[in-house]
């Protein structure tokens, strides 16, 4: 557990490289994601949320591995500022997605008291920046003018999304990166690694 | 964040925060509405800013192909599941073409590009130290963060050097061999690895040079704004009132919450 | 201990009983350290390698993090306050100097230690300025760091840490990656900069002659992290010779006790089993660092391939070692080598490349691909697909002679600097390669895993192994020079004939 809540100098930095590198995930998904998104949502409407979790797997990673209040927050946006900044198709509208999505996240690790780390903590996180991210949408992308049906449906696959593509795999990741000890430094790599 | 692109007239000589600052003055308004007018005002002004800054219809695709491409895919979303409104020309379960719907497709796909073509334009060549100078001294976002960040931007600028040691080194230890897909998942995921293993030593190194002390910091490299700075921010207020302003008087303004 | 930073005076050091434990790890790295240093007192720590230097220096610079990181015990004062809360007072260059490049450019990378130090700007660039021309980096202020060599690295980051003109300057090893020149140039630098200032200084070495003359007192730490030896320098390596020697720690004018074979290398026909015509040696496409070289390693000779930093010595043995392309020219192995393979060795696949050529990198932590020493030494074998039980003996056949079988199960990341290198040579070392490139083999190593690693690439090649080492170390050179390459810093040169074999 954390001891307290003041981030480290390697908070930040090791914060802002899982930020950096989620930005450049992103940059990617923009393009093959957004395909998905596109193709999915021609042929039924709303179904395209089911491409949205990996939008927010910043928010889950951050709080997962940083443990600190904010950390969440601060990733998911940080990943935004640099995919909006190396340019993509929503401009400064990523940035607000970001932090609507990062705050999505960051509610629930703080609903937890910043101290459970587990893989449902993970899984709500990335359903309720599904959450945000849907709300969000409804002004920023237009999309209060859209249909109820439309708007219902993509709701529960940007949740789904959110909860899949964003928690579970987030968490997997983060097991994924404390097996290999590069998280030494942190109390979500010590949990699985013995004294030697 | 390409340093070697080309450089733009006057747009270079703006400090990076600046830019940002007008990009959110410029496209925050835009986001306010659907409708095609402001949108297409805004579009049209914005082109032949950037064509006076410089930048030529081959650098804009070079560029700017990503959003050009999703612009229309954006617009294809409205078009079949916009609000319906006046006559149906086409309906299939739950997808139905509009009058109503058509005009947001049209709507959708300018603003993709009014809101997504200063981003990548402005930001065309932005040197990540000069904008965390930026960030750190003119909108005095906290020092701690901006050069945590600044540094972690660093070793992420290294992937691409990384990814070629990485390689070398895969192939001396003998399994360097793998298929391509198997590759490159696992050095993608060995490459997030090593940069969350340099950032943690990175910030040693950097509390070692007294970084994250309470002591004032002073900074080497000033970050000044002047004339420009605010040339540019006038400009970029001016366009976004003008295209909410003809939408207004012509009737079109569609604010979001409607 | 709050005061005014810019100007900081020598500063006192006090340890009671004081003790560290990295997080995750069951020994304590120090313990029971009883140590004063008094304001201007210039110390030289000795130690044989994971005694526990670094992480003392870490501690002193206030760099070792809160409870999360390691659980300390007794204390550890600087000017009477507690350690932690002193950063800043204290300039630390950390062993590794490739982790410690902080920013993208030279100049601003050196100025970052003063801004957080809240010096004024003019004086900043006065001291950058300064610092530079103090370790010899000559270089212009916006050179990007990402193209430094090994020892333009440990250069910079010497300079970052001289214009802060700490209170405490603390080097880790501040020569091991430099040419004879530069380690010169950096002790006049820092002898310079300490006359000036009066700072406390604490420098951790293996090797004792480069700072001893510089130091008024040698305090030498042993295997089991507490103090072994504290005293002037004379009296500690006269009286306490025999103890240091035991512990593994270099003293000077001690021989090295190498059996050679009276057969070997030398007196060989010295067949050339891999050569380098005409070759021009780069990272990348277009950047060529060295053209128009003629190399050829002699089979079963060990050549020792020496040059001034930057020079390219690494960017050609990557070159030799079938990893990087050759810019021009080519690389061709004999027969015998390449067996049914073609001649050139970028062109072979990997898992052939392994029982060929064995190449260790400079920086150990490039090479490192697995989460345990153990299972690092097991990724050659696994390759090989050799089984299991031949596998783990070959492992820990080389776990054992290198002294790294009570780390098998940790993470190589965490080693100490020379665990680390010598994992990476035991890494290598399991697959048993006809020749074997190593980039600078025994930097960081005290005189026990010195010796070690000597005598087994000795023997290997005694054995009629190929070795050819990148290396500033002057007594790996006499053992191990049977033929000498020297790449010399001026644009048209190539490498100079090989000399004949040295005694
Ligand atoms: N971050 C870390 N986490 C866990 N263990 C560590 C860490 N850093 C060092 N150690 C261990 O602590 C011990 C002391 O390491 P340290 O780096 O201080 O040794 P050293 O005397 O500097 O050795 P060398 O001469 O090889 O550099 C070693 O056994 C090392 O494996
Ligand atoms: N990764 C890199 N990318 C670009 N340039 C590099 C890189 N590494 C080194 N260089 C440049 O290539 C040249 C040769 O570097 P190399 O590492 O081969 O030198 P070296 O002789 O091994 O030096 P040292 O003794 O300091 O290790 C240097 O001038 C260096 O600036
Ligand atoms: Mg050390
Ligand atoms: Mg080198």
């Amino acid at each position: 557990m954390p001891s307290s809540n003041r981030w480290r100098v390697v908070d930040i930095v090791v914060a802002s490289v899982i930020g950096v590198a989620t930005g450049l995930v992103f940059l990617f998904w923009n393009n093959v994601g957004y395909a998905w998104f596109s193709a999915a949502d021609a042929v039924t409407p709303g179904l395209g949320g089911v491409a949205v979790g990996i939008w927010l797997i910043g928010g889950v990673l951050g709080g997962l591995i940083i443990r600190k209040p904010g950390a969440a927050l601060y990733v998911e946006l940080l990943a935004a500022i640099v995919s909006a900044l190396v340019g993509n198709q929503w401009g400064i509208e990523t940035i607000y997605s970001g932090l609507a999505q990062g705050l999505g996240a960051e509610l629930v690790f703080a609903a937890f008291g910043y101290k459970r780390f587990g893989v449902l903590q993970a899984v709500l996180a990335g359903a309720a920046a599904g959450a945000a991210a849907w709300t969000l949408e409804l002004f920023l992308s237009g999309n209060l003018q859209k249909s109820a049906e439309f708007l219902g449906l993509y709701f529960v696959t940007v949740v789904l999304s959110g909860a899949i593509l964003a928690g579970l795999l987030g968490w997997l990741v983060v097991r994924a990166l404390a097996a290999t000890g590069a998280l030494h430094r942190f109390a979500a790599g010590r949990d699985v690694t013995e004294r030697v | 964040m390409v340093s070697s692109a080309p450089r733009l007239r006057f747009v270079d000589r703006v400090n990076p925060v600046t830019r940002l600052a007008a990009l959110v003055v410029l496209t925050t308004p835009l986001l306010l509405t659907v409708d095609w007018l402001s949108a297409a005002v805004a579009l049209g002004i914005e082109l032949v800013l950037f064509a006076l800054a410089g930048v030529t219809p081959k650098l804009l695709v070079a560029r700017t192909w990503p959003i050009l491409v999703s612009a229309p895919i954006a617009g294809l979303s409205m078009l079949l599941y916009g609000q319906p409104e006046g006559t149906e020309y086409w309906s299939l379960w739950l997808a139905r073409i509009t009058d109503g719907s058509i005009e947001l497709a049209v709507a959708v796909t300018v603003r993709v590009l009014a809101i997504g073509l200063p981003a990548a334009l402005l930001f065309l060549r932005v040197d990540p130290t000069e904008l965390a100078d930026g960030l750190a001294q003119i909108a005095h976002l906290p020092a701690r963060f901006v050069l945590g960040a600044l540094g972690a931007t660093r070793l992420v600028g290294l992937f691409v050097e990384d990814w070629r040691a990485m390689g070398l080194s895969r192939r001396a230890r003998g399994i360097g061999d793998h298929g391509v897909i198997r590759r490159v998942a696992t050095m993608a995921f060995a490459l997030l690895v090593l940069a969350i293993r340099r950032g943690s030593k990175l910030a040693t190194a950097m509390e070692a040079r007294g970084f994250g002390s309470d002591t004032p910091r002073t900074w080497a490299r000033v970050s000044t704004v002047g004339g420009s700075d605010a040339a540019l921010l006038a400009i970029a207020a001016a366009v976004a009132a003008l295209s909410i302003a003809v939408a207004v008087w012509a009737g079109t303004f569609n604010p979001v919450w409607s | 201990m709050s005061g005014s930073t810019s100007a900081v005076g020598p500063v006192r050091v006090e340890a009671r009983g004081w003790g560290w434990r990295h997080a995750g790890r069951l020994r304590w790295a120090l313990d029971g350290i009883d140590l004063r240093i008094a304001p201007g007192e210039r110390v030289l720590l000795l130690g044989p390698s994971g005694s526990g230097k670094s992480s003392l220096l870490h501690a002193l610079a206030g760099v070792h993090g809160g409870d999360d990181e390691g659980e300390e015990r007794g204390s550890l004062l600087i000017d009477g306050a507690r350690a932690g809360g002193a950063r800043g007072r204290a300039g630390l260059v950390l062993q590794d100097p490739d982790s410690q490049v902080i920013l993208a450019r030279v100049g601003d990378d050196v100025a970052f230690g003063c801004e957080n130090l809240g010096v004024p700007r003019d004086e900043t660039w006065q001291r950058v300025a300064e610092a530079l021309d103090a370790v010899g980096l000559d270089l212009p202020l916006d050179h990007p760091t990402s193209a430094l060599s090994g020892g333009q690295k440990q250069r910079l980051a010497l300079a970052g840490a001289l214009a802060m003109r700490p209170g405490l300057l603390l080097l880790d090893e501040p020569t091991a990656n430099l040419d004879p020149s530069g380690v010169a140039e950096v002790r006049a630098a820092v002898a310079r900069v300490l006359d000036r200032t009066g700072a406390t200084f604490v420098v951790v070495e293996h090797r004792v002659d480069v700072w001893v003359d510089l130091v008024d007192r040698v305090v030498a730490l042993g295997s089991d992290g507490r103090l072994l030896a504290d005293g002037p320098p004379d009296e500690v390596l006269e009286r306490h010779r025999e103890a240091l020697l035991a512990a593994g720690v270099w003293v000077p004018g001690a021989p090295l006790p190498i059996e050679r074979r009276a057969d070997a290398a030398g007196s060989r026909s010295a067949q050339a089993i891999l050569v380098g015509e005409q070759l021009a040696v780069g990272r990348r496409r277009g950047a060529v660092v060295r053209a128009g070289l003629d190399v050829a390693l002699a089979e079963g000779c060990s050549t020792v391939l020496t040059g001034p930093n930057g020079v390219g010595k690494s960017t050609l043995a990557l070159t030799l070692g079938g990893l990087l392309e050759p810019l021009g020219g080519r690389v061709a192995a004999s027969a015998p080598l390449a067996g049914r393979l073609v001649p050139e060795p970028i062109r072979w696949r990997s898992r052939d490349l392994l029982t060929r050529i064995g190449t260790v990198f400079q920086e150990p932590e490039h090479q490192f691909v697995a989460s345990t020493v153990r299972a690092e030494v097991a990724v050659a074998p696994h390759a090989l697909r050799l089984s299991g039980a031949e596998g783990s003996a070959r492992a820990d056949e080389v776990l054992t002679r290198l002294r790294l079988d009570h780390l098998a199960g940790a993470n190589p990341f965490t080693l100490s600097g020379g665990e680390q290198r010598r994992l990476s040579v035991a890494a290598v070392l399991v697959a048993r390669p006809r020749v074997i490139i190593l980039d600078e083999p025994t930097f960081g190593q005290d005189r026990a895993t010195w010796l070690e690693l000597v005598r087994l690439l000795r023997e290997l090649v005694d054995d009629g192994v190929t070795l050819l080492a990148v290396t500033h170390d002057a007594a790996f050179g006499e053992v191990l020079g049977d033929r000498r390459l020297d790449l010399v810093a001026s644009d048209d040169a190539a490498a100079s004939a090989p000399t004949g074999s040295a005694q």
